[in-house]
């Protein structure tokens, strides 16, 4: 194992010391002291959030505010979503590209007024993010905020995450993909009803300094902390993107399967380009995969068919819910259908495996 | 998972490896230590009955959720017998890992190697330093 000096001191989230008193082990994740996991292990929180109710810390995501008469056409640049299509009190997908389409990043975007939104920014892109939308917002009636140190930001995901919500909200719930500004025992929030997880749950976003109190309710409620590697195997099973792992400069939106979160006629950065791919199609897809057979695929493994090279793995685990080795590969299109027999290179031992539909787990109806 | 515990009566390799050696075959496994950093165990693969393995090298890999590691060899010689169960049951190294999880038994080339492995109270300083 090696590690790699940081080049700033690690930063800690409002919750360290409740985390180091849960039992977590904390790992370096994008500049922050994280907890990887607690005490019962990934597999059993990520078992929880499927059954129960688990809760997260991710306060090390940034924030943006985007306020002014222009917000919605300046955002309309940047995103590839629609942004008309949201409604006050709604939230949407996008991603920002450059002019080649490669993704700077993937985001979630609530729209909190008329002109006045809040995007969710990924911790290791957040300084790029904000950069972004600085150098963008010339010749728009915007001001751009960023609002990383005034938000913790709490998930609580799973099939009891509401009923455990229910009991220290006041007042209604959002629905999914809708957001509220309402009180959390005691504390003032933003609640949305959106997630990492395939599960149903809420995400809130609320002072630092009300985070412990909101978490330690949430934890007397009966919802059990989980980890970013139980987050991360949880987003696996029902493929959704992780940056830096699916998503990168060198990637486009459409070859990673998010054409749903692109409006090619609405003028943003990158829609030439993506017309372009959208024209020829892809020449490569992203796809989950799941192991016919024994072993686990990692980031990096190369795929092959039949001896010929067509693909690399971006994101391996063993998936809990399912009891395989489970992933995601960017594969040549042509044999990017479910069905097709593949396999995948794990450090010299070839494994069998067979692409799937997304998402690999779905929550029992 | 099982409490922190370092047998006796087995040797133990820095890269936290223990030997259980008996004449001239060993039976070969992870410590305590080196089951608890990986986190739980997920996947466990032993070599082929016949496999030569050397003292310090690699002879298997163990996995968790998260991480892969190599499992090294604290003596040389040739694989007599593996635990398959391992294969279905991986967990069972973070649940016992000195008895039911051990991984393979060796036929020794050199049994004189095990005077150079660490007995339980080097094996608990080496961790005392930071292992």
């Amino acid at each position: 194992m090696s590690s790699q000096a940081p080049a700033t001191p690690l930063r800690r989230t409002s919750l360290y010391e409740a985390h180091v008193a849960a039992g977590a082990k904390i790992v370096p994740f994008a500049g922050w002291e994280m907890p990887v996991q607690y005490a019962d292990g990934i597999k059993v929180e990520h078992l929880t959030v499927r059954s129960d109710a688990g809760l997260f810390d991710v306060s090390h995501m940034g924030e943006i505010e985007t306020a002014g008469p222009q917000a919605v056409a300046y955002l309309q640049r940047l995103f590839t979503n629609d942004v008309t299509k949201m409604p006050v009190g709604g939230a949407q997908y996008a991603l920002i590209c450059r002019e080649d389409g490669g993704v700077i990043d993937d985001l979630f975007t609530y729209r909190l007024a008329e002109n006045r939104f809040l995007t969710v920014t990924n911790a290791s892109n957040h300084a790029t993010d904000f950069a972004w939308f600085a150098e963008n917002a010339g010749g728009f009636d915007v001001d751009v905020i960023d609002r990383a140190n005034e938000y913790a930001m709490l998930a609580l995901q799973g099939p009891a995450a509401r009923d455990v919500l229910s009991r220290v909200i006041d007042g209604a719930e959002p629905v999914r993909m809708k957001i509220c500004e309402t009180r959390i025992a005691g504390a003032s929030a933003l609640v949305a009803g959106t997630g990492y997880t395939g599960e149903d749950g809420v995400e809130m976003m609320l002072a630092p300094g009300d985070a412990a109190a909101v978490w330690n309710a949430l934890l007397a409620e009966g919802a059990v902390p989980a980890g970013l590697g139980a987050r991360d195997t949880l987003r696996l099973e029902v493929c959704f993107p992780l940056y830096g792992n699916e998503l990168s400069l060198d990637r486009n939106p459409l070859e990673a399967g998010l054409g749903w979160a692109v409006a090619l006629d609405t003028g943003f950065i990158g829609a030439e380009a993506l017309i372009a791919t959208n024209e020829s199609g892809p020449a490569q897809r992203l796809v989950p995969f799941v192991f016919t057979g024994p072993g686990i695929p990692r980031q990096g493994n190369a795929v092959f068919v039949n001896d010929a090279e067509i693909g690399v793995v971006t994101s391996g685990t063993m998936a809990p819910s399912l009891d395989v080795g489970a992933g995601m590969a960017y594969v040549n299109s042509e044999f990017a259908e479910p069905g097709t027999a593949i396999e995948v290179d794990v450090r010299g031992k070839p494994r069998a495996a067979e692409i799937r539909a997304k998402p690999l787990y779905k929550r029992p109806a | 998972m099982a409490d922190e515990h370092y047998p006796e009566d087995l040797k133990y390799h820095p890269e936290h490896d223990w030997a259980r050696v008996e004449g001239d075959t060993a039976t070969l496994g992870i410590t305590w230590f080196a089951q608890d950093a990986l986190g739980e165990i997920v996947f466990f693969e032993p070599p082929a009955v016949g496999t030569t393995i050397s003292r310090d090298a690699a002879y298997a890999e163990v996995e968790s959720v998260k991480a892969v590691s190599e499992v090294i060899a604290p003596l040389s010689g040739e694989i007599i017998e593996v635990n398959d169960a391992l294969a279905d049951a991986p967990e069972t190294i973070n649940d016992d890992p000195y008895d039911a999880g051990w991984m393979v038994k060796v036929k020794l080339s050199d049994p004189a190697e095990a005077d150079a492995l660490m007995d339980v109270g080097a094996y608990r300083q080496h961790l005392d330093e930071g292992a």
